[in-house]
Order: C-alpha cells, then structure tokens, then sequence
C-alpha cells in the first residue's frame, strides 16, 4: 500500500501533509455479495520523523475515513528527510519518505 | 552463588513489572495505542482512559474548525488549532459515534498545535477537540449535522 507525503518548508515552519492508502475496515461493514461483515483493518498508529528525531505520533480508531488524510506543522527546514511508518491492528506496517521542499 | 543469582533476577523482574504498570498506567504519555479508551463506547469514558480525566476546561484557546453540516458522514474534515503554550496532544472525540474517540495525536516540543484529518461520523453530533498543554485539559465543542451517515454500509 501506498502513501503520499508533501512538505514545504516556508519561515522555519515546515507543512507536511500525507494520504495514505488503506481502506480502514471499521468491522462493521457488511460485504453486500457474501452479507457477512468485513473483519476490520484499520490504522492505528502513524509516525512521522524529521531527521529521525521524532516530530507527530497520531494514534487513530476506526472512525478515520478510508485512505487516512493528515497534516501538521513542525519546525524544519528545506532538506529535512521526512519518515512516516504506520501499522494497524492486524499488524501490518507501511512506510514512505520525502525529503522537505 | 546459584542463590544469589536468583534474587538478582527475581529483583530484575519484579523492577520490570513495575515499570510495565507505571508504563501502563491510564494518562501517562500516548506512547502507545490505549486501546481502553479507543475502544470506549461512552465519552467520558474513552476522556478518562486517554487523559486521565473526563473534565476539560472550556477554551476558546482551542480552535475547531468544523462543517456545520456534512452532506457525506463518510469524510468530515476537522482542523484543530491552539494558542495554548506546551501542548502535548490533540485529541478529537465524536460523542455520537459508536466509539468516539477518533483520534489522538502527540505534540512533541519543536511540533505546532495545529493539526488535520478527516474523520467518519455516523449521524450528527458534537465534535469535541481536546488540547492537554500545560498538564491540564482544555477543550471547544461544535455540532456537525450528518446528512448521510459515515459508518454503514
């Protein structure tokens, strides 16, 4: 699964924003073809390094929309190597980088 | 000498214990997913387990920007600001939903209060952000009428 990540930096403050693709099965859904409900899937933790040095941890419930949209701001700079992992509750992880504009 | 030992690693694993309960103690820092309080189905509940405490303090320090109304429960973007100093976390709760914690999030020294998502809401309710700075609870709540609910399918 894939994300995208975008950060700008502008005045020391860094905009960093991502989509991340996953479909966040809350286990409530039924599936219509088989009527039984879809096991959840969903993301519970979302980390975000700049530098490895830690800078956002969301811990997120099943109530996220699908394909998670986050955005937050950090002190940084153009350069700033941009990590975030996430894993959910079946314990798959994901990982994407960028480097800050 | 075999004895010894053994009291040293009973002494080990006793001290680990401990640091395992304080490391698991409710309103410590959100080091890990709690699933007490994401799990919750009641409110206060879910607020007790994730920050110690149900009580926050009305603030219009914390901003919460909300549609009124959302035409798709599914994707209701919220926004959450402080111009509160030391803030440690960002935590949304929609009291309505089946458990309403949707979301927490760590503030770390050098990160900005300010903070985006997109959440799903089943039918129309309050939205609540709440913003710990400081060691204590701050928080703002808007309602967002759902046109077409966010969770069934």
């Amino acid at each position: 699964m894939s994300m995208k990540i975008k950060a700008k930096a502008s005045g020391g403050v860094v905009k960093a924003k991502m989509m991340i693709k996953h479909p966040m099965h809350t286990g409530m859904v039924k599936d219509k073809k088989t009527g039984k409900k879809i096991p959840a899937k969903y993301i519970q933790e979302v980390v975000v390094t700049a530098n490895g040095k830690k800078v956002f941890v969301a811990n997120l419930n099943t109530s996220i929309s699908k394909d998670p949209f986050l955005s937050f701001e950090f002190k940084g700079k153009a350069g700033d190597k941009l990590e975030v992992t996430w894993k959910d509750n079946t314990g798959a992880t994901g990982k994407g980088e960028t480097v800050v504009k | 000498m075999n004895k010894q030992r053994r009291l040293i690693l009973k002494t080990l694993m006793q001290g680990g214990m401990a640091l395992g309960a304080l490391v698991a103690a409710p309103g410590a820092a959100l080091a890990a997913w709690m699933e007490s309080a994401f799990k919750a189905k009641d409110m206060g509940e879910a607020m007790k387990n994730l920050l110690g405490s149900a009580d926050a303090q009305d603030s219009d320090k914390v901003r919460l920007e909300t549609p009124a109304i959302a035409e798709n429960g599914a994707v209701v973007p919220i926004k959450v600001s402080s111009s509160l100093p030391n803030v440690e976390s960002i935590s949304i709760f929609v009291k309505n939903n089946p458990t309403p914690l949707a979301a927490s999030f760590e503030i770390p020294e050098g990160t900005e209060p300010k903070v985006s998502v997109r959440i799903r809401m089943g039918k129309t309710s309050p939205v609540t952000a709440v913003v710990k700075a400081g060691g204590k609870l701050y928080s703002t709540t808007k309602e967002t009428k759902v046109t077409i609910g966010g969770c069934g399918g």
